[in-house]
């Protein structure tokens, strides 16, 4: 028996066949991802089912059945939501009390924002480094805009509310904590004892209460704490209490990324030569803010969901607005409509700083990886 | 060797103090302290001139005052001629009730999430996907107001929705049959401890004898009889010593049974949707933190994918997840202090009551912080002792 030389030409190669229909396009990917198996497809129904019952009833309540039109509620008939009061309240949701003529001025603050976050948030932004000076000044400039003086009419921080007051707190409340945390999370891990004492004490004190009783205390207790005399803007008391709040957690954050530096980025700074200062300032902190920025932005989305608390001590923000339309005779039991629009301002906001938030991640993984 | 030169350098003196890091650390230490020492001789001074000019007497001697109050939700005896102290220990109860039913629901939501959002099933897991997506992008404050708007806007006691003449749903919350306990059922409970401790020990033994011989024992099918099977028993040997007492409606309100009020059920349900999203994303990053060797390394081994799961995965995931669930559990404590925006009286809702009527502020203020400083410090060392418990044993 002679055995056969196992050599075969191209030529010989049978033609390539294609996949099974089973496996590729539409059909493939179907049997892959919904019906691979009895469970699956079972599974796979049930949720067809129940967006078969959301996705249209939803639809047809906010938009095909939907009132637009009306001066109040009896306007409505009642087959989907009302938006009626849109007409007349956005402004409020918006502004607040902020006086309708001035309004302006809170639209150019929300535009010069972009410019200011711009370079700190993306790579590759043109002219970086003067935006960075804008971004350092854009609190003041925000400030005085919203607030009044060099000829701009001064305008009460009572009239602030609505979303416009939801930004006020929760920008200057992370323009205020990012420092104080920087300063926590360093005191925490300080070699001199008291320092790291005072700082562990205040970060658990703080990160061990709910928000509301700091609150509370800015609005009861500090009046206590302070001469007669003295008196601070609520607005400002908020800001106060709500930069402590986030600071300690912002603190932790930070620790984290303190943490991630390797010892010998350390060493190398004392080998160098540099004071502590000078090897924060230069050598670690640039690492390890960078490597917590997803963190960071994770607790500014913390804080800036829980700027809705401060309803509960008398400010009327986005949803205290909501609040005192859906008790207000006109409107009536819109509790749904109202809600749903105020949802839809922090779900769109909240949504995009945690996609951001991830896309960071994902960027800083790959360059560690590299 | 720089901090030798820079001393024999600096020589004796005050120059010392700035060049020798030791000296200066301790300088600046010392002026930290003085410096809030200031700080709190200010603030207290102030009080005590503040309080004084307010004619309130400081202390805790209120807490024995009648509180003129009433409270709807409560676990233990109260009425309105009740004392301030008891009235704090309502609002407690209340927050450690709503908190311990919201961790539970919370964990159990969250974990299924997070495995379902794993799943191959792509509609599944992009349905839950969205869902976890709203809830924790929206705040936690407007979800309470909105799930009790909508449990307030629902029928009149009289137009209740019943479900199957036993539950009732109402603008008064839901009416749920009580159990009535009568005698014989502490032979049921006894029968229970005994199942749990019984389980304890077999596992204990199952696990000895793995360890010796490599011989498994189903511990989970037989502490499962042990603890639901065994008090079954017990319960139709008694007799059924549990009645059941059925609301009725009357004309104005339900006879029998037991109401849970809408802001309970609002706060509980706000409350676990909120932080069980957040738990699923963390239980989902757990398992994926898991190399896909292990899988691999597992199944190399033999072990089938449900072991593979619950002896490999799982416990190298829990790992992962504990820390952070921990901090989720402290958080949803936390949050249910928000009960005070729709008037569940919490330990912050019933001690804002007292502070209007009694105007310790400061008393009241304090006693918040203590005790939620103390749930926040007894939640995490109990769940650090855990972590410690399953923490990877490295050699």
């Amino acid at each position: 028996m002679t055995v056969q030389p196992f050599h075969r030409s191209q030529a010989d190669l049978l033609p390539e066949r294609a996949a099974p229909a089973a496996t590729v396009g539409i059909v493939g990917w179907l049997s892959q991802n919904l019906f691979s198996s009895w469970a699956n497809t079972a599974f796979s129904l049930i949720s067809l089912y129940l967006l078969w019952l959301i996705i249209p009833t939803v639809i047809s309540w906010a938009f095909i059945d939907a009132n637009l039109a009306g001066d109040d509620r009896f306007a409505c008939n009642g087959a989907g939501a009302c938006w009626a009061w849109l007409d007349q309240r956005i402004n409020q949701f918006l502004y607040g009390f902020y006086p309708s003529d001035q309004t302006w001025r809170v639209d150019i603050a929300l535009v010069l924002l972009v410019p200011a976050l711009a370079p700190l948030l993306f790579d590759g932004v043109p002219y970086a480094r003067y935006l960075r000076w804008f971004s350092l000044a854009y609190p003041v400039i925000a400030t005085f805009l919203l607030i009044g003086g060099f000829g701009l009419e001064g305008v009460s921080t009572h009239k602030f509310g609505g979303f416009m007051l939801n930004v006020t707190v929760g920008l200057a409340g992370i323009v205020l904590s990012l420092p104080i945390g920087i300063v926590l999370a360093l005191g925490r891990r300080s070699r001199l004892p008291i320092i790291r004492m005072l700082s562990i004490g205040f970060i658990e004190l703080v990160r061990g209460v709910p928000l509301i009783t700091l609150l509370f205390v800015s609005n009861i207790i500090l009046p206590i704490f302070l001469p007669p005399d003295v008196t601070f803007d609520a607005l400002v008391r908020v800001i106060i209490m709500v930069s402590a709040f986030s600071s300690a957690y912002m603190a932790e954050v930070i620790r984290g990324g303190l943490q991630a530096i390797p010892r010998g980025q350390y060493e190398a700074a004392q080998a160098l030569g540099l004071r502590y200062w000078q090897s924060m300032g230069l050598i670690i902190l640039p690492q390890a803010l960078k490597i917590s920025i997803p963190g960071i932005v994770n607790t500014f989305i913390g804080l800036f969901k829980d700027t809705t608390l401060v309803i509960i001590i008398g400010l009327f923000d986005i949803l205290g607005i909501g609040n005192a339309m859906v008790s207000n005779p006109d409107w009536l039991g819109l509790a749904t409509e109202a809600y749903v629009f105020v949802a839809l301002f922090f779900f769109i906001t909240c949504f995009s700083m945690s996609r951001y938030s991830l896309h960071l991640e994902k960027r800083l993984d790959t360059e560690e990886r590299r | 060797m720089a901090q030798l030169d820079a001393a024999e350098t600096a020589g004796p003196g005050l120059g010392r103090l700035w060049t020798d890091e030791r000296a200066r650390g301790l300088l600046f230490q010392i002026l930290v302290v003085l410096g809030l020492a200031l700080f709190v001789a200010f603030i207290v001074s102030n009080t005590i001139a503040n309080l004084q000019r307010a004619g309130l007497a400081s202390g805790f001697g209120f807490l024995t005052d009648q509180a003129f109050f009433d409270i709807n939700q409560k676990l233990i005896e109260y009425s309105s001629t009740s004392t301030f102290g008891r009235a704090l220990i309502v609002g407690i109860l209340n927050t450690i009730l709503v908190s311990v039913m919201g961790v539970i629901a919370a964990t159990l939501f969250g974990f299924s999430a997070g495995i379902i959002r794993l799943s191959p099933n792509w509609l599944l897991s992009r349905l839950v996907g969205a869902y976890v997506e709203i809830t924790r992008n929206i705040p936690v404050l407007l979800q309470i107001i909105f799930w009790w708007s909508v449990l307030t806007g629902l029928p009149k006691v009289r137009d209740s929705l019943g479900l199957g003449d036993v539950m009732f749903l109402n603008n008064r919350g839901i009416r749920l049959p009580a159990p009535l306990l009568e005698s014989g059922f502490e032979w049921v409970f006894a029968a229970f401890v005994i199942g749990v401790i019984a389980t304890v020990l077999t596992s204990r033994w199952a696990r000895k004898r793995q360890s010796l011989t490599g011989q498994t024992f189903p511990v989970g099918s037989i502490g499962l009889a042990l603890i639901i099977g065994l008090p079954i028993i017990v319960y139709w040997i008694a007799g059924s010593p549990v009645g059941w007492d059925i609301p009725t409606p009357k004309r104005f309100n339900f006879q029998g049974g037991f109401n849970v009020t809408p802001e309970l059920v609002a706060l509980w349900f706000a409350l676990s949707s909120y932080t069980g999203a957040f738990i699923s994303e963390i239980v989902r990053a757990g398992i994926l933190s898991v190399s896909k060797g292990q899988t691999e390394a597992a199944s190399a081994l033999g072990l089938r994918p449900r072991q593979t799961m619950r002896l490999v995965i799982i416990p190298q995931a829990m790992r992962v997840i504990i820390p952070p669930l921990t901090s989720q559990y402290l958080n949803l404590t936390k949050n249910s202090s928000l009960a005070i925006a729709i008037g569940y009286q919490d330990l912050v809702s019933i001690g804002g009551t007292i502070l209007n009527q009694s105007g310790q502020a400061l008393e009241v203020v304090g006693i918040w912080m203590v005790i939620y400083l103390s749930l926040s410090l007894l939640m995490s060392s109990f769940m650090n002792w855990y972590n410690k418990h399953i923490a990877l044993v490295e050699r």
